[in-house]
């Protein structure tokens, strides 16, 4: 034991490597296992020696709460459905930005430590991330799983209270720096909280993707805020891990939505206006449409199609469905890919999750820029419950909003299917040229109820 | 007393001044721009390391990055400790249920993530 408190940064650094490994192993799916029990490893060993150097821990305390939370954590992970990983995944982030604000209150009121300048500075940085973090966090969880209306906030109020509260924040952190008062705290830590849900409540429902993933970021730059306070190497290095990750997939996710990130986090969302005034121009185009037969006998006789599924896909719970008539026309010869648009699901990566679930095969699941150049050769695309991604106009028309956002190129194939609820318009609120041209087939209907009568047509 | 004892004794007693002079060491002696340059080296890695993660794995990404930021357990042990002789204070409670939160994150995001890995490997035959 002596020897382990010793060697404790060794074991920290030992730590730190294996946690770097675990994300380099995601590269590929079978690095990334190995990755995962890096992780894992690297997490025991950083705990034990912790419990270790700890200056007399309450060993009963930490058991009960590590038995606890390992129950409790590990049912869940069992049991969620993975078309609820972006709010399970909110939710997470929230846990971790609570921890962080205990933490800090709990040193802050620790009688044996005293803090000099520097660390009541990060101690104030590392509570007001966390506290951000969490709040912000649970509004995100809330619109996800839509315990709360995912409608933005809106009015002219809205951004002098950011401001205000955010002043406030500042002022009691400084307070708390010059006077080590414990109530400028509190109130530092209190208003950080309510500065969390009035950054993300004003951000709208479609907008979450990059939300979570800023989230994702935000809680890793908590953690490495109180690496800062304890001088602990492995959590400013995990911590600055899962920071720089976050930013990656919020820049990911912008630029799949033609956005930039300040426009998400102080546009308010691109919603509404917008769809209004696109709604009330909306003039009645002629387009063609068929039956799930029409589409099946299509497809039969296709020699290559191409898949782009949307989140309307995971909706109806259609994915399974979907793949066995994959299957089928494999089984015809038909050369059958799918193509996934980085804003496919709620959060980066989500489709390509829900297709592996459906036991997809990852060699037929193609990025955007692997498949965009293999449209032209495509005899039919079948779009299911996408929308916004697959419109032309973001290559076409300079006015539109989403003018610039990279698409899927379903335009430029032989024939493109359509399955569709209605001809109403998508999450943008936009028309899209797609469905009126000749080569285009609707087939209006659930998703799910489509795809079992393709299937039932491909039987005959 | 039996051997077994005193053995058991000297560990606890070598445990202790371990643990009173360890933790010392580490909240005093590292200047702050030592630890500043492992935070900006750490981002430079992250960088790197994340670029090269598939695009196919970024929910898998995301679960697994949210058990790494759960290393705040760390941080939550070490303020869950005995003040002044007081087992339970504001400050260990406040620690605990840190731990506690913590854990449900470290627990459920591996779980999660070799879940979702599972799925991506059957499909390779």
């Amino acid at each position: 034991m002596n020897l382990i408190a010793q060697y404790a940064d060794w074991i920290y650094l030992a730590a730190a490597v294996l946690f770097i490994l675990t994300l380099k192993g995601l590269s590929s799916p079978t690095g990334a296992i190995a990755g995962n029990r890096y992780g894992m490893v690297g997490m025991a060993l950083a705990v034990l020696v912790t419990l270790v150097i700890a200056p007399s821990p309450n060993f009963a305390l930490i058991v009960v709460a590590m038995v606890g939370g390992a129950a409790m954590g590990t049912y869940r992970a069992k049991t969620v459905p993975m078309t609820q990983m972006p709010e399970t995944v909110a939710m997470m982030h929230s846990l971790v930005g609570l921890a962080a604000v205990l933490i800090a209150l709990a040193a802050v009121h620790n009688a044996n430590q005293h803090h000099n300048a520097v660390q009541r500075v990060e101690l104030f940085i590392g509570c007001f991330i966390g506290g951000i973090t969490f709040t912000a966090s649970v509004v995100a969880w809330g619109k996800l799983s839509a315990k709360l209306a995912a409608k933005p906030l809106k009015g002219g109020w809205v951004k002098p209270v950011q401001v205000l509260v955010a002043l406030g924040m500042l002022a009691a952190g400084v307070h708390y720096f010059v006077s080590e008062s414990l109530t400028a705290f509190w109130v530092m830590t209190a208003l950080s909280l309510v500065l969390g849900y009035f950054l993300i409540a004003p951000i709208g429902g479609g907008d979450m993707p990059v939300v979570v993933s800023m989230l994702n970021s935000y809680s890793g730059w908590a953690a490495a805020g109180i690496g800062f306070t304890l001088n602990n190497s492995v959590l400013i290095i995990a911590g600055s891990l899962v920071g720089s990750s976050g930013a990656i997939l919020s820049y990911i996710m912008c630029k799949a939505m033609n956005r930039s990130l300040l426009n998400v986090i102080f546009g308010g969302g691109m919603g509404g206006e917008e769809a209004a005034t696109s709604g009330g121009e909306a003039v009645q185009r002629a387009y063609k449409s068929g039956s799930a037969d029409d589409a099946a006998f299509m497809m039969g006789n296709a020699d290559s199609v191409v898949i782009v599924p949307g989140y309307g896909l995971a909706v109806s719970r259609a994915q399974h469905a979907l793949q066995e008539y994959a299957n089928a026309l494999t089984e015809k010869g038909v050369n059958v890919r799918y193509a996934i648009h980085p804003v496919a699901g709620r959060m980066p990566g989500h489709m390509n999750v829900l297709l592996a679930e459906a036991e997809v095969p990852y060699e037929q699941v193609l990025e955007m820029e692997e498949i965009n150049s293999d449209f032209g050769n495509t005899d039919v695309v079948l779009v299911i419950g996408a929308n916004d991604v697959v419109n032309p106009a973001a290559q076409k028309d300079k006015a539109s909003p989403i003018y610039g956002m990279p698409i899927l190129e379903a335009h430029k194939s032989r024939t493109v299917i359509v399955v569709k609820r209605s001809m109403s318009a998508g999450y943008a609120g936009l028309d899209n040229d797609l469905f009126y041209m000749d080569k285009t087939m609707m087939v209006f209907g659930d998703a799910k109820k489509v795809v079992e009568d393709m299937i039932k047509a491909v039987a005959h | 007393m039996s051997s077994a004892e005193t053995v058991a004794q000297a560990a606890t007693q070598a445990v202790s001044t371990a643990a009173a002079q360890v933790p010392v060491e580490h909240l005093v002696q590292t200047p702050f721009v030592a630890t500043f340059t492992i935070f900006v080296l750490a981002i430079f890695i992250g960088y790197h390391v994340v670029w090269s993660v598939t695009p196919a794995l970024h929910t898998p990404l995301m679960a697994v990055t949210n058990a790494l930021s759960s290393i705040i357990v760390v941080g939550a042990v070490l303020q869950t400790v005995e003040i002044g002789g007081h087992e339970v204070t504001l400050t260990s409670v406040l620690g605990a249920i840190a731990v506690f939160l913590a854990s449900v994150n470290i627990f459920g995001g591996f779980a999660v993530t070799s879940r979702m890995l599972e799925m991506f490997k059957k499909k390779k035959k």
